[in-house]
């Protein structure tokens, strides 16, 4: 059982990992050599999309631990965390496009990364909008968690054929072998904001949940109340 | 009985269920013949924009009509209670899935066939000496499609917008599908050396044998009760 204290230090957390993340973004933090104040766009689009990847790897594997042990908890975090991989996975791509108008010269272009990211997004779009249509909640936890596992499993293979279609993106400069090519300062910012992003991810699912539980709690009640 | 047998005896009661009315057949051919048509005005007219585009065509039909016949090979089991029959059957459920898996590939690779040579007519293109190779990139393009659309319909079926939600569900799951098949149908109809299209088939391996495994290891849970 996840108490509210710890709900509430994580929201508390949160809050003062965001405003130093701005802090960290827009002031301490030098402007880019070459791109200038819009290259502060990465310090909202980069932890989005590395903290929506790693909300629909918990997906996966909560999936997993549901169909091998039929326990509502790992399904409520499995449709929590996605929803909330959805959102932030939908802000990145929002972030990115703005970014990339003044740098890449275009709103959106068929790159692999961005292509790979779009389509995970509509993966699980659709898994919000079966669990939505499906009735009977034990049998939409069900088809959630299969298309939880396929849908994750599905995006080496995406990514690597968008990869060989065509590739734009700047290489990956956090998540890669070798040291990072960000420079210090910048590594700060983005760092403390991927941290606070971390934080809210987890403060937004530990919510989350609860509201699930309590939404059990009601039906529970309403059968108690009609029987 | 062998595990074999029984898929084969699920797929015989299916196909012969389709060959009495030809249901799904008839709705897919006559869609994908439409969408072939339609493809002429949607571009003007113009034969060489139409064959340059072709393979991306013929698999925008192809994905298309699947999802009609796709959608009603779980669909069909719900009317009489058959899924209670079917589950009755003393067969683990991967062969149901397997069984059901072997006629919508069969039915969408016949549609396949008689669509490849209207279009090389329609178009007056020529299909004819490319089959063998145009083969090879359709049979493993179709079992991922069918695959991933036979676990899908599992899921969609009996829902009230079950018709928008297996294309919404599947189209995005078998893009890097789509986009092999294409990629190694253009390499066969530009005649270019068929090694070009060799990474295309590798990758529709792969998926396939990904989607195949992950359905296999999922199924049961998704038809039990």
């Amino acid at each position: 059982m996840i108490g509210r204290g710890l709900e509430r230090a994580l929201g508390i957390l949160a809050v003062i990992g965001l405003v130093t993340g701005l802090y960290t973004g827009f002031l301490y933090a030098p402007p880019d050599a070459v791109q200038g104040e819009v290259q502060r766009i990465m310090y909202l689009h980069v932890p989005l999309i590395l903290v929506s990847y790693f909300a629909f790897f918990v997906v996966f594997v909560t999936s997993i631990l549901y169909l091998a042990r039929r326990c509502e908890r790992h399904d409520a975090i499995a449709h929590s965390s996605a929803e909330i991989g959805v959102l932030f996975t939908a802000l990145a791509i929002a972030a990115g496009s703005i970014w990339g108008r003044p740098t890449w010269g275009t709103w959106w272009t068929w790159d692999a990364r961005l292509t790979t990211t779009t389509i995970l997004l509509l993966i699980f779009i659709g898994y919000l909008m079966l669990r939505a249509l499906v009735d009977d909640p034990s049998r939409g936890a069900t088809f959630g968690a299969v298309l939880g596992i396929i849908g994750f499993l599905d995006v080496p293979i995406i990514h690597m054929s968008v990869v060989w279609w065509r590739t734009l993106h700047q290489p990956a400069s956090v998540l890669r072998p070798g040291p990072s090519t960000v420079a210090p300062d910048m590594q700060v910012a983005l760092y403390t904001n991927l941290a606070a992003f971390v934080l809210l991810y987890g403060y937004f699912l530990v919510k989350r949940v609860r509201l699930e539980k309590a939404r059990w709690e009601l039906i529970r009640l309403r059968m108690e109340g009609a029987a | 009985m062998s595990f074999v047998r029984r898929v084969v005896a699920i797929a015989r009661k299916d196909l012969l269920a389709e060959w009495r009315d030809r249901e799904s057949f008839s709705a897919m051919f006559f869609f994908a013949f439409l969408v072939l048509f339609l493809f002429n005005f949607a571009l003007g007219g113009d034969q060489t924009l139409i064959r340059g585009a072709s393979s991306g065509l013929l698999w925008l039909a192809f994905t298309f009509t699947s999802v009609l016949g796709l959608a009603r090979s779980v669909q069909g089991e719900l009317e009489n209670d058959c899924l209670d029959g079917l589950l009755l059957y003393p067969a683990p459920r991967e062969a149901i899935y397997l069984g059901k898996l072997l006629v919508n590939f069969t039915v969408i690779l016949v549609v396949e066939l008689v669509i490849f040579p209207l279009f090389a007519v329609l178009y007056n293109m020529d299909l004819w000496s490319r089959l063998p190779k145009l083969l090879l990139i359709a049979v493993p393009g179709t079992i991922g499609f069918a695959a991933a659309g036979t676990l899908l319909s599992a899921m969609t079926a009996g829902l009230k917008a079950r018709d928008a939600m297996l294309p919404f569900l599947l189209f995005p799951l078998t893009i890097p599908l789509i986009l092999s098949a294409v990629k190694g149908t253009e390499v066969v109809l530009r005649g270019d050396p068929f090694e070009l299209a060799v990474p295309w088939l590798k990758l529709m391996v792969a998926f396939d044998t990904v989607i195949l495994v992950a359905s296999l290891l999922t199924f049961e849970y998704l038809v039990e009760e």
